[in-house]
């Protein structure tokens, strides 16, 4: 460039990036931060509700700990009762409407058996999730060296990736409302507790879904060669932020809705 | 991005509906944003008929709404609140956000740093897209068969809530709610595209300090919407499920008359929806305020013919509104039964905020002071806003007091307060960059005998509309009565009722004359010069033509800050940021076709500081 008499040594001084990225990724953290705002503000509200009730009674919960440890058969232990093991809990006031239920007594099951395998499910859920984190940090590095089949790979394995973690949600949604959690009733105790769940998980899962079908597209580009005819695939790199983003508030879901 | 985007085939669709020019949008933004205004101002004035004249019966009501809502020429109680919603929502949303930091943003943001368009054109348009789909959403609602969303433009559960509370919260507060968030689809998509092109596309030698205010304050506003709007997002779709799937967000155990009964909602607090909405609902005022007070920056400093004075201390206190301005919102809530310690804390930060506002204030003064001042009708609107950004901050103190707001919550006292403050302050600001700018909009200008009616009638009646409603709030009137005759105590306020009622219709009366200079202006007025007000900043430079990518040749370079005005041993009182600064006379004459010559390329000033610097020469920690 002959027009060196503007200082080009100066970060802001206008020219070109601060960053030194291009728009389009200034554009995605600055959408990542509001979208980051919309989840506090859910998270926020969670934590106001929660908060207004009080936790699982301790004596209680350590007592149940002892007497049903991990791997019993909830449906043999519970066969007595009419309404299982849902109804035994409530008949000790552990589901009362009063009190904020313990998740690892809401979210106990595995697919396949009935015993009980407290936030088990839902932590092989979180450990898909963030596999996919990783192949799709492999993916983006694959395409800053231009390797085109191992973007291609690393991408197809993200999307299957979420996929699986859609379709653990799927299951996991479909045993909590074949249980008689509806948005306006739960049988584990206070109507908000359900309602908060499905809200969040279920907005967060709308992320995943579009994150899914977003990744699919460059999928498709990525296979047609348009990013090695345009020489970087910082698309690749630019969704790879987004699904960075949707697993890193999976962790805070997690931690809020079943781990708190 | 290349200036050979100007070779594309335009047809009328590509040019004036779905266009992509940062220009034309903010011509779009406009123009939807007066005609929303026309609607919010003429609701308010069929609203204040009620106020005035309670047992009048007035034939153009049952006119306008028929026997429903205006039964025998009197507004239905209902209807009342419902024009009272709508003309709130119009006026903070539509006009004042949309309008307002639509319009300019989209217009100066590409033009002042020196950028062919936005970073992303296409986001641009479907920003204003979403927008005029939110305004067609918001309006309709005034057409469904239970009326329009009448619980108050900050649409409190549970009133809104619940269907059933009453008519108005049937379709037309879903229909709000739908608005609302089409509304902040926009927003976001606007915003992003304004701070990213701030950021990354600023031209040669733009450095951070060199930005115009205007480029400052719209910055900080996008900021304030990026981080502000998705708050509202969640919030409102708790709202939403609340209305539709029978949730328990917002409602904890309901009665409710009329034979329903008990509800069976529980476990919910009306109260988290009055945080969330809050959080937006304060940085809002300043969404509303800052782009105003940018503009009048530049105004102010252009038709004094002096430099702004402060630049620096401009640029902090407008830091230091957007960050107080997050952590100020408990000050609407006061009267919740909140912890009072933390209502201290609201009230002191809130108290706080004071302090740039004040600063921003002297500066405009001082800038004012021994200029040689040009009242041109862009500078009469700046002025008018600094009066009434003085007088309404003034009650803001009262009102951030949260001992006195307990008694003058809900009062008159409020509607004085914020109409002053960011109602007026702002459509003046608006006005004042209308005016200044309608020569860079449309190449012409408008009409300076009609901009000063304009000017004085809005002024004074916009002072006798809202200064006696201090002394109805502080008597204890409240707000969002549809009728005082029904308790002895307010009969004394009746004639003032009539007093203001008659000031607002002189206000509407008098944006009609700005309706027809403006319209009338667009294809008849003066043709401008280049650059009619003879000021710095770099959309003076680029052709009064309208051309895709702003400037035909290459970008301006940019050597100074834009406030060079009225310097020593120049033949002109004005130095533009594209200006060399050791330049001879001659180079001062901008030519419009090819901004810099290529011998006009010498080097810059060395003062070429960083952002921070500039704060720590502020501080006066980097003078060595």
């Amino acid at each position: 460039m002959s027009n060196t008499a503007v200082s080009t040594t100066s970060t802001w001084a206008g020219g070109k990036s601060p960053f030194k990225i291009s728009y389009g990724k200034l554009m995605m953290w600055f959408f990542l931060l509001s979208d980051a705002f919309t989840f506090s503000s859910l998270l926020v509200g969670y934590a106001t509700v929660r908060f207004s009730f009080p936790q699982a009674n301790e004596t209680q919960m350590a007592e149940l700990r002892k007497e049903m440890p991990f791997g019993t058969d909830v449906h043999e232990m519970f066969h007595a009762n009419p309404d299982g093991f849902v109804g035994a809990m409530n008949d000790r006031g552990i589901f009362a409407e009063t009190q904020w239920p313990a998740p690892e007594l809401v979210f106990n099951h595995f697919p396949g058996h009935h015993l009980h395998w407290p936030l088990m499910f839902v932590s092989l859920m979180t450990f898909i999730l963030i596999m996919s984190s990783v192949t799709m940090v492999l993916a983006v590095e694959a395409g800053q060296r231009m390797e085109r089949k191992k973007v291609e790979i690393f991408m197809l394995l993200t999307i299957i990736g979420g996929l699986m973690f859609l379709g653990c949600q799927a299951w996991e949604w479909t045993k909590f409302i074949g249980e008689g959690a509806k948005l306006y009733t739960n049988p584990f105790g206070p109507v908000t507790f359900a309602a908060l769940f499905f809200l969040v998980t279920g907005f967060h899962g709308f992320h995943v879904l579009s994150g899914v079908v977003i990744n699919f597209i460059i999928y498709l580009n990525v296979l047609k060669g348009t990013y090695e005819e345009r020489g970087h695939y910082e698309m690749v790199e630019k969704v790879g932020l987004y699904w960075h983003f949707v697993d890193l508030v999976w962790v805070f879901v997690f931690t809020f809705f079943y781990l708190i | 991005m290349s200036n050979d985007h100007g070779h594309h085939k335009e047809t009328f669709i590509s040019k004036y509906v779905f266009s992509m020019d940062h220009k034309m949008i903010s011509k779009q933004f406009l123009i939807t944003g007066i005609i929303m205004g026309v609607m919010g101002v003429a609701m308010s004035i069929l609203f204040r008929l009620q106020l005035a004249w309670p047992d009048t019966s007035f034939p153009i009501l049952n006119w306008l709404f028929g026997d429903q809502w205006a039964p025998e020429g009197r507004l239905d109680s209902g209807f009342y609140m419902g024009l009272v919603t709508i003309h709130g929502t119009i006026m903070v949303f539509y006009v004042l956000t949309a309008g307002l930091s639509g319009t300019f943003s989209n217009l100066l943001i590409p033009l002042q740093v020196g950028a062919r368009d936005m970073a992303s054109p296409f986001m641009n348009m479907l920003s204003y897209w979403f927008f005029f789909l939110s305004s067609v959403v918001l309006m309709s609602s005034m057409f469904v068969s239970t009326g329009p969303a009448s619980g108050g433009w900050t649409i409190y559960p549970p009133l809104s809530a619940l269907a059933k509370a009453m008519p108005g919260s049937g379709l037309g507060m879903t229909l709000w709610l739908i608005a609302i968030i089409l509304f902040i689809v926009s927003a976001l998509l606007g915003g992003i595209n304004y701070i990213t092109t701030v950021l990354n596309m600023r031209t040669k030698g733009m450095s951070m300090n060199r930005m115009p205010l205007t480029i400052w304050a719209f910055l900080l506003t996008a900021i304030l919407g990026l981080l502000s709007f998705p708050v509202l997002l969640g919030g409102g779709l708790l709202l939403m499920f609340d209305r539709l799937a029978g949730t328990s967000f917002y409602l904890s155990d309901i009665f409710l008359g009329g034979g329903i009964g008990a509800l069976e909602q529980s476990g919910g607090s009306p109260i988290l929806f009055q945080h969330l909405f809050w959080f937006l609902g304060h940085p809002e005022v300043y969404i509303i305020i800052m782009p105003a007070l940018g503009i009048t920056s530049e105004v102010i400093a252009v038709n004094s013919r002096k430099p702004i004075f402060g630049y620096t201390a401009m640029v902090i206190s407008l830091i230091g509104i957007a960050v107080l301005s997050f952590l100020v919102w408990g000050h609407h809530m006061f009267i919740t039964g909140m912890n009072p310690f933390l209502g201290t804390v609201f009230l002191i930060m809130t108290l706080i905020i004071a302090v740039p506002s004040a600063v921003k204030t002297f500066n405009y003064l001082a800038t004012l002071w021994k200029g040689s001042i040009r009242f041109t009708n862009g500078m009469m609107f700046a002025i008018g806003l600094v009066s009434f950004f003085i007088t309404g901050g003034l009650t803001g103190l009262f009102l951030g007091n949260a001992a006195l707001d307990i008694s003058l919550h809900d009062t008159y006292f409020v509607v004085a307060h914020f109409h002053l403050v960011m109602g007026s302050s702002a459509i003046f600001g608006m006005m004042a960059g209308i005016y200044h700018w309608f020569p860079r909009m449309f190449g012409r200008t408008m009409n300076k005998t009609l901009g000063y009616i304009h000017f004085w009638l809005t002024f004074i009646s916009a002072y006798m509309v809202f200064f006696p409603m201090h002394f109805q709030g502080l008597a204890g009137v409240p707000r969002r009565y549809y009728t005082f005759d029904i308790l002895p105590e307010f009969a004394p306020w009746l004639d003032v009722n009539v007093f203001i009622t008659m000031a607002a219709i002189l206000g509407g009366v008098a944006q009609i004359i700005f309706l027809w200079n403006f319209f009338s202006s667009i294809f008849a007025g003066e043709k401008s010069s280049q650059n009619p007000w003879g000021a710095n900043t770099l959309e003076w430079t680029s052709p009064v033509e309208h051309i895709h990518g702003n400037w035909p040749g290459e970008i301006p370079t940019v050597y100074r800050w834009p406030y060079d005005y009225s310097l020593p041993d120049m033949d002109e009182d004005f130095v533009p940021q594209n200006v060399p600064d050791e330049g001879s006379s001659e180079e001062i004459h901008v030519t419009p076709v090819n901004p810099v010559s290529s011998d006009a390329k010498k080097e810059p000033e060395e003062s070429n500081v960083m952002f921070f610097t500039m704060v720590k020469n502020w501080f006066g920690l980097g003078r060595a």
